[in-house]
């Protein structure tokens, strides 16, 4: 099993974040896993993307130009990366902000409405973990009980009193997930 | 057990140096490298091990800081991009010539000039034929995962001292950047002061009566002594070719050979499957040594295979040993990006085709 | 009384330090550069320390002052020494370490590295030769070359509207927090020699308390066009008045 999957987004929404815990997750699992950021002019406010590879197998290429999975937070990488999903893949996005929503039919098109929900939950800092939550509804490759683990490593210790916060978030993507196509 | 780590390239450095039992890092911040001193200074390095962590005024003051070091015996080194490896030039070049062990990291990106933030190969030049002023070669390792930055201090470390000689590893931005699991060495006790002594008996470490005292210089003013000091440096070059190292990747069949270091490596892998895929037998070799340079696995591999191809983010570099090894046997092509543009492995299938295979 | 019933150990009133080497000075006769070495060893000598002690040297007529200084020594890139020295204090605590720079040295091209370690308080001692000119390259201008002083860059005599203003790198380093002990001697007269002596003795003995840097005002009778005699004659005359001698930051006794 490979998977290979691009998180993009602002910056400032938890993209590296996010990533950096399914790469955590991962190794929980004992897969092989790379994390490699678009670093730059991005870490500063503007558009933001991750490459996170999780494989059964030793990892070869850390850059790509097609995904199994795409993760969309933002009109700008909906433009550059709605192409970029292999046939048969997976687009999941946040309809916030979305102008232009995907119109490929090969592949599997997923929503959820992360920001408003965390919104509603009261705390925006846990939108990334709802996007998460929906991803592993939909690909289920690493257990739940991984991405704890995962957040925990990821996590440093005076923020371990957030993670069930981040757990409720987590569950709360499982459920409100929702097939486009 | 060794410990696993998810770690940017850039971490494992830093860790790798503290477990090493390195004596000194003297470094300037630079994008995309400032990690390794950020975390260096983040794990306390001198409650850890004693380690000496210092951020100089500049990189220029920071590769002279690494030769003062050096020059007493310790385990010192540096790290930088390539915009502050053009400064440290000068100090390499002394240090070449004062014959003195130390590590340096250069995570390149983009150029010339301020160039890009971006990753690249472009100083493979300035880092495998000398760099500075003088007839001199660094020990060049180039690293394709996280695992081979944090592997590569130490052994950079003993090729330093086993040849008295600056080593370095060229890195790039990719590799400096992305996070994988690394297994991280234990840690090694930092040599005392006696080991130093008797290790490196030609250091500065305060003359003794029992012998002559050290110098640490460069200069020669007479040609004739000189151009003997060089005999021995090149004598040492020359050497280093037992050292030399290199990695195939799918050559035992291959009818074609990219040729591929650092992470460009890692992206030829992936478009090996994609051309094996369609039927196309293309190999890898990658050099893990850039100096010195495998040129007797790239000649013997040509006389096996119909062709040749030199992936790099560069506008063709490494690709001129490749065809000095190859002396005109068999054709060899580059297919390079510039200015911090990265490859993808589907256009490296495509230029495999268009340039080399042929409609 | 012949010659050598005056030639005996029990007349001898002066001796070289064990500490210089066998080597024939390279120095133009006249230079204060030989003066200064010969002070710096006999204050190592007497203190004890050669096997302790790492010294630095500089480029410029210096740059060989390791050929005659017998202890372990380094060479540095154009006015790196500070920079040398900062790593090797550190990582050898337990050593004595010093810089022997020239003004084009310390005050041109190595500024930097010496704002900065004098900044941060390296446990070190400079020692800064300061003749206004660039000896070894055959005179050229420095950065301490006095208003109207002629040089082979500036050949009629430095206009500081066209060159800049010489720079009083001692004045400077004083200013900062990481300096012990800054002053400004002469090896010209034996009274100058004794206080000089005196002042790198001090250095050398609170080098642990941050940089001590001693500045010796000194000639260059070849760069100058002039005999030893007038050289120093014009270095009082002039150079003093712009550079003048004595202690410029002392520590408060405690």
């Amino acid at each position: 099993m490979t998977e290979e999957i691009i998180i993009a987004g602002f910056g400032g929404q938890g993209v590296l974040s996010m990533g950096k815990i399914l790469a955590y997750s991962g190794m929980m699992q004992d897969q092989e896993v790379s994390w490699m950021p678009a670093y730059g002019p991005e870490m500063r406010g503007g558009t933001a993307n991750v490459t996170v590879i999780l494989s059964d197998e030793r990892i070869s290429s850390p850059v790509l130009s097609k995904y199994d999975t795409a993760i969309i937070l933002n009109q700008q990488s909906m433009d550059k990366f709605e192409c970029a999903v292999k046939e048969g893949g997976l687009l999941l996005y946040d309809p916030n902000g979305i102008t232009k929503p995907p119109t490929r039919m090969d592949i599997q098109i997923f929503k959820v409405s992360a920001t408003e929900e965390a919104t509603k939950m009261g705390n925006t800092k846990i939108f990334n973990m709802i996007v998460l939550g929906a991803y592993l509804k939909v690909k289920p490759l690493v257990k739940l009980e991984n991405v704890i683990k995962g957040l925990q490593k990821s996590l440093p210790a005076r923020h371990h009193n957030l993670i069930p916060e981040n757990e409720k978030a987590i569950s709360r993507g499982l459920e409100i997930v929702e097939k486009v196509n | 057990m060794k410990e696993v780590k998810l770690m940017k390239g850039n971490e494992a450095i830093a860790e790798a140096a503290i477990r090493a039992g390195a004596d000194g890092y003297f470094g300037y911040p630079i994008t995309p490298q400032s990690e390794v001193l950020e975390y260096l200074m983040s794990q306390k390095p001198h409650e850890r091990t004693g380690m000496v962590v210092l951020q100089a005024e500049s990189e220029v003051a920071a590769i002279n800081m690494v030769y003062g070091g050096a020059a007493t015996g310790k385990k010192v080194m540096t790290s930088s991009s390539s915009p502050g490896i053009s400064l440290k030039m000068e100090g390499i070049s002394y240090m070449a010539g004062a014959q003195l062990p130390c590590l340096i990291v250069n995570v390149v990106r983009g150029g010339p000039g301020l160039g890009t933030i971006q990753p690249s190969q472009s100083d493979y030049f300035q880092a495998t034929k000398g760099g500075g002023h003088g007839d001199y070669r660094l020990f060049v390792l180039a690293p394709a995962s996280v695992q081979e930055m944090a592997d590569f201090v130490k052994q950079g470390f003993d090729l330093a001292f086993k040849y008295r000689n600056p080593v370095m590893i060229l890195s790039d931005g990719i590799i400096g950047q992305m996070m994988e699991k690394v297994e991280l060495e234990e840690q090694q006790p930092r040599l005392t002061q006696a080991e130093v002594v008797k290790k490196c008996p030609w250091a500065t470490t305060g003359k003794t009566p029992d012998r002559e005292r050290n110098i640490i210089t460069s200069l020669d003013l007479e040609a004739s002594k000189q151009e003997l000091h060089n005999k021995v440096l090149q004598e040492k070059y020359e050497k280093m070719e037992e050292d030399v190292r290199f990695e195939t990747f799918n050559c035992d069949d291959a009818e074609y050979i990219f040729i591929a270091y650092g992470s460009v490596a890692r992206i030829c892998q992936k478009a090996i499957d994609i051309a094996r895929s369609k039927g196309i037998k293309v190999g890898l070799l990658r050099p893990i040594t850039l100096f010195p340079f495998p040129s007797k696995k790239v000649a013997e591999l040509a006389t096996k295979v119909k062709g040749m191809m030199s992936v790099e983010m560069s506008a063709g570099q490494m690709v001129e040993d490749v065809k000095l090894a190859v002396n005109g046997k068999i054709p060899v092509e580059f297919y390079g990006r510039m200015g911090g543009m990265i490859p993808s492995p589907e256009e490296i299938v495509r230029a495999l085709k268009n340039q080399l295979i042929g409609g | 009384m012949e010659i050598k019933d005056i030639i005996q150990e029990k007349n001898i009133v002066y001796k070289r330090t064990s500490l210089l080497t066998d080597k024939a000075m390279s120095y133009c006769p006249g230079c204060g550069h030989g003066t200064a070495h010969r002070i710096i060893m006999e204050v190592i000598e007497e203190m004890g320390i050669q096997s302790s002690t790492i010294g630095v040297a500089p480029v410029g007529c210096s740059v060989l002052a390791y050929e005659f200084l017998d202890i372990d020594m380094q060479q540095a890139a154009h006015g790196r020494a500070p920079a040398l020295a900062t790593a090797i204090k550190r990582l050898n605590p337990e050593k004595h370490v010093f810089t022997y720079q020239g003004d084009g040295d310390l005050a041109a091209i190595g500024t930097a590295e010496t704002i900065h370690a004098c900044n941060r308080g390296e446990k070190i001692v400079i020692v800064f030769i300061n003749n206004g000119i660039y000896g070894m390259t055959g005179g050229q201008m420095a950065p301490t070359t006095l208003p109207g002083m002629k040089a082979s860059t500036c050949p009629f005599g430095r206009d500081t509207e066209l060159m800049g203003n010489p720079l009083r790198m001692t004045e400077l380093v004083a200013h900062l927090p990481g300096t012990y002990f800054v002053t400004r001697q002469a090896v010209h007269t034996p009274v100058a020699v004794r206080k000089t002596k005196k002042a790198i003795r001090f250095a050398f003995e609170n080098a642990e308390n941050g940089v001590n840097f001693v500045e010796i005002v000194s000639n260059c009778n070849s760069g100058w066009k002039m005999t030893p005699v007038q050289a120093n004659k014009w270095m009082e005359e002039n150079m003093f008045p712009f550079y003048p001698l004595g202690d410029i930051k002392v520590p408060e006794k405690k």
